[in-house]
């Protein structure tokens, strides 16, 4: 088979693919409204969005620049009660709480990742551990703001030119379409030069360095967007819900989805799809189960993480890279060396 | 003055507690390298099955004993039958590992020891005892003093002995290690055998003054995070100071400021130590080779 001569560059190739994959799986999505049986299952599909956000968020820490951040889901919250807050106690508007939840997620993140991002090891996760347990106390104790235990109620929801996003049907869209550009932009930056040397860092540290990649300010900066973004999911949370709950935001939903990050793919692009799949449906099916429903779920992720490293998200490149690797033995050439099969991968991971 | 000494005791008594689940903690982490979500499960582990034996007409002593080898033996089974069977072993995939665990246990102790809590009754019989014009639970001095003997204990084992010389090898230079005959396995087995015991032990002595559920050992877990990485995170002295340090400082912006807001407190001393000192209290930087 004659090589095609190719125009565009190896990695402008992989971003249309990206491109043309979100497309696809974006139209997809939008078959959900039409086969679902009724608003519930309707608003499943915007829990899937809004999750999608928040493990693509987690994501970006976690799988670019490889450390575990523990208060996602406290970030989440304090997006959430920002917008919440803003909205019920002074009315102000949903679309401007939501910028400022962004901007001071966003912030917040800065300063704790200013504080422990300036070692290598596991120290981000310890600040974000301590970071996470104070934002449970203050969710709970101020409640005035917040509403204390029992939540915070009466958050009104977005609304387009008089047009109130409060109903699932209707929030359906605005999800989809904010899904679809929160991972468009990070197809983008995965592909772009920022993006690549934040996954260098993944790889070596010291490589980047010795690069010239400022590894400190790159980490510090992907912090801070990566709370951002889930600070975004949280706004969305809180004005579709109308209610915010501490118990929603605890250190367990962190742990949570550090695991829906691992269970997707760490670092794969496609991997959050999968993540947020697993976190938004797999409580409604375990749910038949009861009591062993824990136990289901904590085997399933040891089967997952032992036997499929790369998360689910793997599965297509494993099953591409068999199909390839057939290929190329048949069409071998002792003359020329094998095109290298790592190099590329159909969910976007960097071979190991 | 009394009150100084009833948030001083009080304060030692947990923070002996976080210390001796923060060793555990500390145990694992020097040999893997990794975050272990297990440690607070394995807490609760031993208070329920020790609070389960002694219901069922087990004495004391033989419940504690019994409790703590079931422990060590759950500790075992996750590192023979999970984490080894880890073809490409990095600390983040072995921590990540760890949350599995720690959700397996904690549901099957929920389900075959219940959901109810449970309790066991004070080591000794007499009331509690003044000091000082201070009150103190007589399980609070058997808190302090177990707490003690197993610092010394694990003091003990990792600076005098081969076995323990020979784990603080491996965690240090497994290549090397294991080219002078220290087998890689055996330590890594070993560390999650003792994190479970110590984590047990914790769980018997601390389930009188507080009682025990399957739900426990999560926050207890977290607790132990933050203990650890305030002493300095895999220093065995560091696991010590840590877990009073934090007692102290939540008994104490408890009993002075507030009782709602002495968990957040305790978080902002722990933030405000790592931004002064990364490593934390004992802790020393790693030299990053290539």
């Amino acid at each position: 088979m004659p090589t095609q001569p190719r125009t565009s560059s190896f990695a402008g190739h992989r971003l249309d693919r990206h491109r043309w994959t979100l497309f696809a799986v974006w139209v997809l999505a939008l078959v959900w409204p039409l086969v679902a049986p009724n608003d519930y299952v309707l608003s499943l599909g915007v829990y899937f969005f809004i999750n999608l956000i928040l493990i693509a968020s987690l994501n970006v820490i976690m799988g670019w620049t490889g450390q575990v951040s523990l208060a996602h889901a406290a970030f989440y919250g304090l997006g959430a009660y920002v917008s919440g807050v803003l909205n019920t106690r002074w009315g102000i508007s949903p679309w401007l709480g939501t910028i400022a939840a962004i901007a001071a997620v966003g912030g917040v993140a800065a300063f704790v990742g200013w504080a422990t991002l300036r070692l290598r090891g596991p120290y981000l996760s310890m600040g974000t551990l301590g970071f996470s347990g104070i934002l449970s106390v203050l969710f709970v104790e101020l409640v005035p703001l917040t509403g204390g235990p029992n939540g915070l109620a009466g958050i009104e929801p977005y609304e387009v030119f008089g047009y109130a996003l409060d109903t699932p049907g209707r929030f359906f869209w605005f999800a989809w379409l904010v899904g679809a550009l929160v991972t468009w932009l990070l197809i983008n930056l995965f592909c772009s030069v920022p993006g690549r040397s934040l996954r260098a860092i993944e790889g070596s540290e010291i490589g980047a360095n010795t690069l010239g990649v400022n590894t400190f300010r790159a980490k510090v900066i992907a912090f801070s967007l990566s709370a951002g973004m889930a600070g975004l999911a949280g706004a969305m949370y809180a004005h579709f819900n109308q209610f915010a709950s501490p118990e929603t935001f605890g250190f367990f939903a962190s742990v949570l989805l550090v695991v829906m990050v691992a269970l997707g793919g760490v670092g794969s692009l496609w991997g959050p799809v999968f993540g947020a799949l697993v976190l938004t449906c797999v409580p409604e099916l375990l749910r038949r189960f009861q009591d062993s429903e824990l136990l289901i779920f904590g085997l399933c992720m040891i089967v997952v993480l032992l036997y499929l490293p790369g998360g689910i998200s793997s599965l297509g490149q494993r099953f591409g890279r068999a199909r390839q690797r057939k290929h190329l033995v048949k069409e071998a050439d002792p003359s020329k060396p094998l095109r290298n099969l790592k190099m590329e991968s159909p969910n976007g991971t960097v071979g190991h | 003055m009394s009150d100084t000494v009833q948030l001083l005791l009080a304060g030692l008594g947990t923070g002996s507690i976080y210390a001796m689940v923060a060793l555990g903690f500390n145990i694992i982490f020097k040999s893997t390298g990794a975050l272990n979500f297990a440690q607070g499960e394995w807490v609760m582990l031993g208070g329920m099955v020790a609070a389960t034996l002694y219901a069922a007409k087990v004495p004391l002593a033989v419940a504690f004993v019994v409790a703590v080898v079931v422990a060590m033996a759950v500790g075992a089974l996750s590192e023979r039958l999970v984490v080894r069977k880890l073809k490409k072993p990095t600390p983040m995939s072995i921590t990540i590992l760890t949350i599995a665990i720690a959700i397996c246990t904690k549901s099957i102790v929920m389900l075959t020891l219940g959901k109810s809590p449970a309790g066991l009754p004070s080591f000794s019989e007499s009331g509690p005892i003044s000091i000082a014009g201070a009150v103190l639970e007589t399980q609070s001095l058997w808190i302090i003093g177990i707490a003690a003997l197993v610092m010394a204990g694990a003091g003990y084992f990792f600076n005098r002995t081969v076995l323990g010389k020979a784990m603080r090898a491996a965690a240090a230079q497994p290549e090397a290690a294991a080219l002078v005959g220290i087998s890689p396995k055996l330590t890594m087995s070993l560390s999650f055998i003792l994190a479970a015991a110590v984590g047990a032990v914790a769980g018997v002595i601390v389930t009188p003054l507080t009682l025990t559920s399957f739900d426990h050992g999560t926050i207890l877990g977290f607790k132990a995070f933050c203990a650890a990485m305030l002493g300095g995170l895999g220093s065995l002295p560091g696991a010590m100071l840590g877990g009073l340090f934090l007692g102290l400082a939540e008994s104490f912006a408890g009993g002075m400021l507030s009782s709602h807001f002495k968990d957040a407190v305790a978080f902002v001393v722990l933030l405000l130590v790592l931004v002064k000192w990364p490593n934390g209290l004992l802790g020393r930087g790693q030299v990053e080779k290539v």
